[in-house]
C-alpha cells in the first residue's frame, strides 16, 4: 500500500496572502527515502507538516497509510526529527527517548528495556544518564532519531535533520541513517537544502520550486545500494548531483547550485 | 562571613565617623538613632520587662510569624500556580481577568489587612490570607510566562505524538516553567514574611514579629536596641525563607545553567 499520498496540495497563508504551495501531487511507496529539496521559501517543510498533520492544507487530501493524515497521526504513523533536535533539557537523554512511550502508557520496565535497545542502536550506550546539554550536535541528533523510532513507526519524516551539523559529522550520520533505513525497512521523508545529502541518502529527489510552491522535478537516484563512502566519488554520483543542480538552476535558485538560505518555517 | 565583617565594619565606621565629626546630616548618630551593633547583639541576651530573655521571647515570636507566613507562601503559591494553568490555556481568561489580578496588587496591603481582619476574624487565619496575597501575584505572572516559555517546535512535537492537554502541559509546560516559578518563588518566600508581619498589626496580634516590633516601637526612645534586634531577627526569617526556597530549586530543577531572562 502507498505510505503517502499528495493530491492537488495547495497551501495559503492567510496573511500576506501567501501561496506556499500550489497543486502537489506526490505518491511514496513503502520502503522509498525520499528527498525534497529546493530553495527556500519552495514550502519543502510546509510539505513535510501537511503529512504529519502538523498544519492543515487550504485545499488537496493527504493520505497517510491509506488513513486521513489527522486519523495517521492519532495512531502514531510516524515519527517526526526537527532540524534542532528539540530534547527536552531537563530529562536525561534515556527520558528524552522514553518521552513518546510515556505518552503511549508503556510501563517502566518495558520503557527503560526499549529505551536501551534504541540507545544501542544510535551508537549511544551508555549515555542514558546524560543530559542533552552535556553532548555534541551530533549525539544530540542521534538522541533525537531514536525518540522518534522509539515506538517504531513505519514511516519517517525529517525536517533537515542534519542542517545544523559540520560536514563530517553530516556524512557520518548519512551513513548510520541508511544503515537504519536499511535495517528497520522504514519510509523516509526527508528534507534537506543540500544537493549532495539528498542525491546520496535518496531514492528518489524531488526538486521543488518557489512562489508558489510547486513540484518541478523528480529524479530516481539509480545508485546501487548499500551506499557507502565510495558512493561519493561514483561518476554516476556526480551525474545525479548535476542533474539535481540543473533542475534547481532552472526553478531560481542561485548559481552555485546550493540552496543555502534558511527557509522560514 | 567575610561580607558580614565588612558590613559590622562599615556600620562601627559610618557611626564613629559622625559621631566624632559632629556631622548632622542625613541624621545625627547617637546611641538612639543607631546603636553599636554589639549592643543590638547584646541586648538579645538581656531580660526583658516581662522577664524571660528576650532571645526567648523573639525566638516564640519568629515562630509564629514563620507559621502565618509559610502557611500564607504555601497557599498562595499553590493558588498562583494554578491561576497560571489556568490563565495559560485561555487567552480570553487571560484577556479578562489579568488586569484585574494586576490591580489587585496595587492595592496597598495596609488598606487590605483590616478588611480581611474583619471578615476571618482576628487571628493567625486572616494573617496567613494577608501573607497570601503578597505572595501570589508573581507566582502566577512568572508561571504564566514560564508555561508558555517552550519553544514551537517542542509543541509541534508533542503534537506529532497526538500528546494530550494533560500531556503537554506535565511534559512540556510545567518542567518548562520551574526556573521562572522559583524565580517567582524567591520573591515571594520574602514577601509573605513580610506580608505575616504587616498582617499582625491591625489584628492587633501580640505572639509575633508584627506585635513585637509595635511593642519596641513604643519603647523605643529608653531601648532602641531591641527594636533593632527584632529588625534583626525578622530580616533573619525572610533570609532562611530564602535560603530554603534556592535549596529546594537545587533539588528540582536540573538542567543547562543558561540564565532566565
Amino acid at each position: 500500500m502507498t505510505v503517502v499520498t499528495i493530491s492537488g496540495l495547495t497551501k495559503t497563508f492567510p496573511r500576506g496572502n501567501v501561496t506556499a504551495l500550489q497543486g502537489i501531487d506526490l505518491q511514496i511507496e513503502p520502503g522509498e527515502f525520499v528527498s525534497l529539496i529546493g530553495p527556500s521559501g519552495c514550502g519543502k517543510s510546509t510539505v513535510l507538516r501537511v503529512i504529519g498533520d502538523l498544519i492543515q492544507p487550504t485545499s488537496g487530501t493527504i493520505e497517510v497509510n491509506g488513513k486521513s493524515a489527522h486519523r495517521a497521526r492519532l495512531d502514531h504513523d510516524y515519527g517526526m526529527v526537527f532540524q534542532d533536535s528539540v530534547l527536552f533539557d531537563w530529562r536525561t537523554v534515556a527520558k528524552n527517548v522514553a518521552l513518546p512511550l510515556e505518552m503511549l502508557g508503556w510501563e517502566r520496565a518495558r520503557r527503560k528495556r526499549r529505551v536501551e535497545e534504541l540507545l544501542r542502536l544510535v551508537e549511544l550506550q551508555g549515555f542514558g544518564d546524560h543530559y542533552p546539554w552535556q553532548l555534541s550536535g551530533g549525539m544530540q541528533m542521534r538522541v533525537a532519531i531514536a525518540r522518534a523510532l522509539s515506538f517504531e513507526p513505519a514511516l519517517l519524516l525529517m525536517d533537515e535533520p542534519f542542517g545544523a551539523l559540520d560536514e563530517m559529522t553530516r556524512e557520518r550520520l548519512n551513513i548510520e541513517l541508511l544503515e537504519l533505513w536499511r535495517r528497520l525497512e522504514s519510509t523516509i521523508v526527508f528534507v534537506t537544502h543540500s544537493i549532495s545529502e539528498a542525491v546520496f541518502l535518496s531514492t528518489r529527489v524531488v526538486v521543488m520550486s518557489p512562489r508558489p510552491g510547486r513540484v518541478a522535478g523528480i529524479v530516481e537516484i539509480d545508485l546501487p545500494q548499500p551506499r557507502t563512502n565510495d558512493t561519493r566519488e561514483d561518476p554516476r554520483f556526480f551525474e545525479l548531483v548535476t542533474e539535481v543542480r540543473e533542475l534547481l538552476r532552472g526553478v531560481g535558485a542561485d548559481q552555485h547550485g546550493s540552496v543555502l538560505a534558511e527557509e522560514p518555517a | 562571613m567575610a561580607v558580614l565583617l565588612a558590613l559590622w565594619g562599615l556600620w562601627e565606621l559610618y557611626r564613629w565617623t559622625w559621631v566624632e565629626t559632629g556631622w548632622t546630616w542625613p541624621f545625627p548618630v547617637n546611641d538612639t538613632t543607631l546603636p553599636h551593633l554589639h549592643t543590638i547583639f547584646g541586648a538579645l541576651g538581656k531580660h526583658t520587662s516581662a522577664g524571660p530573655l528576650l532571645i526567648t521571647v523573639l525566638l516564640k515570636s519568629v515562630w509564629f510569624t514563620a507559621k502565618e507566613a509559610m502557611i500564607g507562601f504555601a497557599a498562595g503559591g499553590v493558588v498562583g500556580f494554578l491561576l497560571a494553568v489556568g490563565l495559560v490555556h485561555s487567552r480570553l481568561a487571560q484577556r479578562a481577568f489579568l488586569p484585574y489580578i494586576v490591580a489587585s496588587q496595587t492595592i496597598p496591603i495596609l488598606a487590605v489587612a483590616p478588611m480581611v481582619v474583619v471578615w476571618l476574624k482576628a487571628g493567625w487565619q486572616s494573617v496567613a490570607v494577608i501573607a497570601a496575597y503578597l505572595t501570589f501575584f508573581p507566582v502566577t505572572i512568572n508561571t504564566l510566562r514560564g508555561l508558555q516559555s517552550a519553544e514551537p517546535r517542542a509543541h509541534e512535537l508533542l503534537r506529532s505524538y497526538a500528546a494530550s492537554r494533560w500531556h503537554v502541559l506535565w511534559k512540556l509546560r510545567v518542567p518548562a516553567s520551574l526556573p521562572y516559578v522559583f524565580t517567582a518563588l524567591k520573591i515571594s518566600a520574602t514577601a509573605s514574611v513580610v506580608g505575616a508581619i504587616i498582617g499582625e498589626l491591625p489584628s492587633s496580634i501580640q505572639d509575633g514579629l508584627g506585635g513585637a516590633i509595635l511593642n519596641f516601637n513604643q519603647y523605643y526612645s529608653l531601648d532602641p536596641a531591641s527594636l533593632w534586634a527584632t529588625n534583626l531577627i525578622a530580616a533573619a526569617l525572610g533570609i532562611a525563607f530564602f535560603v530554603v526556597i534556592v535549596i529546594a530549586e537545587k533539588i528540582v530543577v536540573r538542567r543547562a545553567p543558561v540564565p532566565v531572562a
